[in-house]
């Protein structure tokens, strides 16, 4: 096996799209290790293959070629349900687009890999998700629906439904694309506190304020890896909220 | 995957989208009870022409005055002065396929008992053509021939006018009645009959002795028709045959001549309204299976509009760890749900709808198991191939591109 500490280990990994007889090289041959309890920010413009990479890594995607371990376990061998178990399990993916169901609730949408997870029963499910909420700050809003939270809200709800399956790792796509500085911030807090105990975070970003609070910082362009490297003097998202104006804080924690 | 977990999932899905699953049910509960009440309508007038074509008596011939080409029976029995008794006689005496003979004649007459006073049609028949008309007796007695031979002033009532002059259960035999203001005797109270195919009351009718009608209503010596009776149904075309060769012959009527009258048999008005009611039918059931049609594409419509917000929904239940499995078993118990339920209200439905129709609109139905199982069972594939189609198709993408789907 490869690097025993290696929480994911990819070699080689490549994704090519055909549009017609146009090829899309998304991923070029991707080699990269991530420990465990690390929390990488992944950098690069536009199209360099972030998004492509960060699926394939969530299970959501299949490489065109390539090899991928998590936890030495080679995941490209796996089949559907097992992939569907592993989505389910060990990883909490986040979408910028939130990707939460409408009309439903934050509880039942918290609730919901855990639904699909035969071993936890009824009164367990509902005590996990209120569990998951308020430890993303929600505990006072579980009934309310999507559309009557804000865009930093419904995304806590996101991060509480990655969280309240207790997974390995955390994935997040550009998880404050759509979020102004304060609710960025305060999902930056989050994510450090769950790093803090131990989860492995591995986040898209294209604003390199947000990927401060990273340990590293992986560079994509063109769909390999330009860079990896430690993060300089890295933010803590406890003391940077305090730096923000007061009174915004009022107008949107309301 | 634990079943209830999956219930449970679909109960919170449906609860949640509950304007679609009203729609897609709605598709469902027209179907279902459009071709229910359809057929039933076709089915209750298709026996209730047979049931009253029986009634008249199978066997029953008919001579009516006047041609076919005359327009005579267009024009209504009886419009043509050419039948007289003597045709009658003729029958009887000469045609050999033939067991009863009765010429008949008819009027228009007010009827008054003490009180009360009633319209209806005195038929003037022999005592044979209780027999031939199937008409039965449910108290006192039909006419003898002496009452005919004397021209007696006595009758026999229908249930209906009996009813209208002495009122409810009352047996009127003994009593008198006035008929156009000549006083007869009331001799027998026919059983009911019910209504016929075209709504007529059966019931509304008085048959005196054909030669007191005749003679002291009428002063005629014509007749609206002559019924006879085949003595089996084998008999009936001879019958018609013979009967027509009888009264050509009594009238005189050359080789060239066109008959001044026409010979009908109950089995050719049971044939006529035999293949009206099997149009009927036909033409009802392919309203019904219109109405399946469009509920059918009121379905798929509704599903296919919520395709796309289903996929999404389907690419992120699995991002969280569905299987393709608890995708479509999700779907399919919804689907299954929606079209039970719709199934059944739509029954529910077309069974009232039916029970009015005959309540109010006075239409005979009938309501059979093969059109229940017929439309229950077609919108119920409908709603189901077309709940389980997306969440097959989603269930077999990657997540990435069910979240993606546009
Ligand atoms: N389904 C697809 N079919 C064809 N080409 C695709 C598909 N998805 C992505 N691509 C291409 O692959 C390349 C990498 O896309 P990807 O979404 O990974 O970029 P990204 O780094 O996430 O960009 P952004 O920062 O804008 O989100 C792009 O050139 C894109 O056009
Ligand atoms: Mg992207």
């Amino acid at each position: 096996m490869e690097n025993r500490n290696a929480l994911i280990s990819v070699k080689e990994l490549a994704k090519v799209y055909k549009t017609g007889d146009f090829e899309v090289h998304a991923l070029d041959n991707v080699t990269l290790d991530i420990d465990k309890g690390a929390f990488v920010a992944v950098m690069g413009p536009s199209g360099s293959g972030k998004s492509t990479f960060m699926n394939i890594l969530g299970c959501l995607d299949s490489p065109t070629t390539g090899e991928y371990y998590l936890e030495g376990m080679n995941v490209l061998k796996l089949n559907k349900n097992e992939l569907a178990e592993l989505r389910n399990g060990k990883i909490g993916f986040i979408f910028q687009s939130f990707n939460i169901l409408p009309r439903t609730s934050a509880l039942e949408n918290v609730e919901l890999p855990l639904l699909y997870n035969s071993r936890v029963n009824a009164r367990d499910r509902r005590q996990k998700a209120i569990e998951a909420l308020s430890s993303v700050g929600l505990g006072d809003r579980i009934h309310n629906l999507p559309n009557q939270l804000s865009g930093g809200q419904q995304q806590r709800v996101a991060i509480a439904r990655a969280l309240v399956n207790n997974p390995l790792i955390i994935m997040a796509d550009e998880p404050t694309g759509n979020l102004d500085t304060r609710s960025s911030y305060e999902i930056m807090n989050i994510f450090q506190a769950l790093n803090d105990k131990g989860i492995t975070i591995l986040m898209v970003t294209h604003e390199p304020d947000i990927a401060q609070f990273a340990q590293t910082n992986i560079m994509f362009r063109d769909g390999q890896i330009v860079s990896n490297e430690k993060v300089q003097d890295r933010k803590m998202a406890q003391e940077e909220l305090q730096k923000l104006p007061v009174i915004k804080r009022e107008n949107i924690l309301t | 995957m634990k079943i209830v977990n999956l219930i449970k999932i679909a109960y919170r899905s449906l609860s949640k989208n509950k304007f679609r699953v009203f729609l897609t049910m709605l598709g469902i509960i027209i179907g279902v009870a459009s071709v229910i009440t359809m057929l039933a309508i076709g089915e209750g007038s298709k026996q209730n022409i047979q049931t009253s074509i029986s009634s008249l008596g199978t066997n029953s011939i008919t001579v009516y005055a006047g041609s076919m080409n005359m327009g005579g029976v267009r024009m209504g029995a009886g419009s043509y002065s050419t039948l007289t008794e003597k045709d009658a006689d003729i029958i009887r005496a000469r045609c050999e396929y033939v067991n009863a003979v009765s010429p008949v004649v008819l009027k228009g007459s007010q009827i008054i008992a003490g009180s009360q006073n009633w319209h209806t049609i005195v038929y003037g028949g022999t005592s044979d053509y209780f027999a031939i008309r199937n008409l039965a007796i449910a108290s006192g007695n039909i006419f003898s021939t002496s009452d005919q031979r004397n021209a007696a002033k006595v009758c026999v009532l229908g249930q209906t006018v009996a009813t209208n002059l002495f009122g409810e259960g009352k047996d009127p035999v003994g009593s008198f009645v006035r008929i156009n203001s000549i006083p007869f005797r009331v001799i027998g109270l026919l059983e009911k009959k019910g209504q016929n195919t075209f709504g007529q009351d059966q019931d509304d009718v008085i048959v005196a002795p054909f030669s007191t009608v005749q003679k002291r209503m009428l002063s005629t010596i014509y007749l609206n028709s002559i019924l006879a009776s085949a003595k089996s149904e084998a008999d009936i075309e001879n019958a018609k045959d013979q009967i027509t060769e009888l009264v050509r012959m009594q009238h005189k009527l050359a080789i060239k001549d066109e008959d001044d009258f026409t010979v009908r048999s109950q089995a050719d008005i049971a044939n006529v309204f035999g293949s009206i009611s099997k149009v009927l039918t036909m033409l009802l059931a392919s309203i019904a299976s219109i109405s399946l049609l469009v509920g059918g594409i009121g379905i798929m419509n509704i599903m296919f509009v919520s395709v796309t917000e289903r996929t999404r929904e389907i690419g992120i239940r699995m991002a969280v760890g569905a299987k393709g499995r608890d995708v479509l078993i999700q779907f399919m118990i919804e689907a299954i749900f929606i079209s039970f339920i719709g199934g059944m209200i739509g029954i529910l439905l077309g069974i009232s709808v039916a029970g009015l129709i005959a309540k109010f609109g006075g239409w005979p139905v009938v309501i059979t198991m093969f059109s229940i199982l017929l439309s229950f069972i077609f919108s119920a594939a409908v709603g189901l191939f077309f709940g389980w189609y997306p969440a097959h198709k989603a269930s077999n993408l990657n997540p990435i591109d069910a979240l993606r789907y546009e």
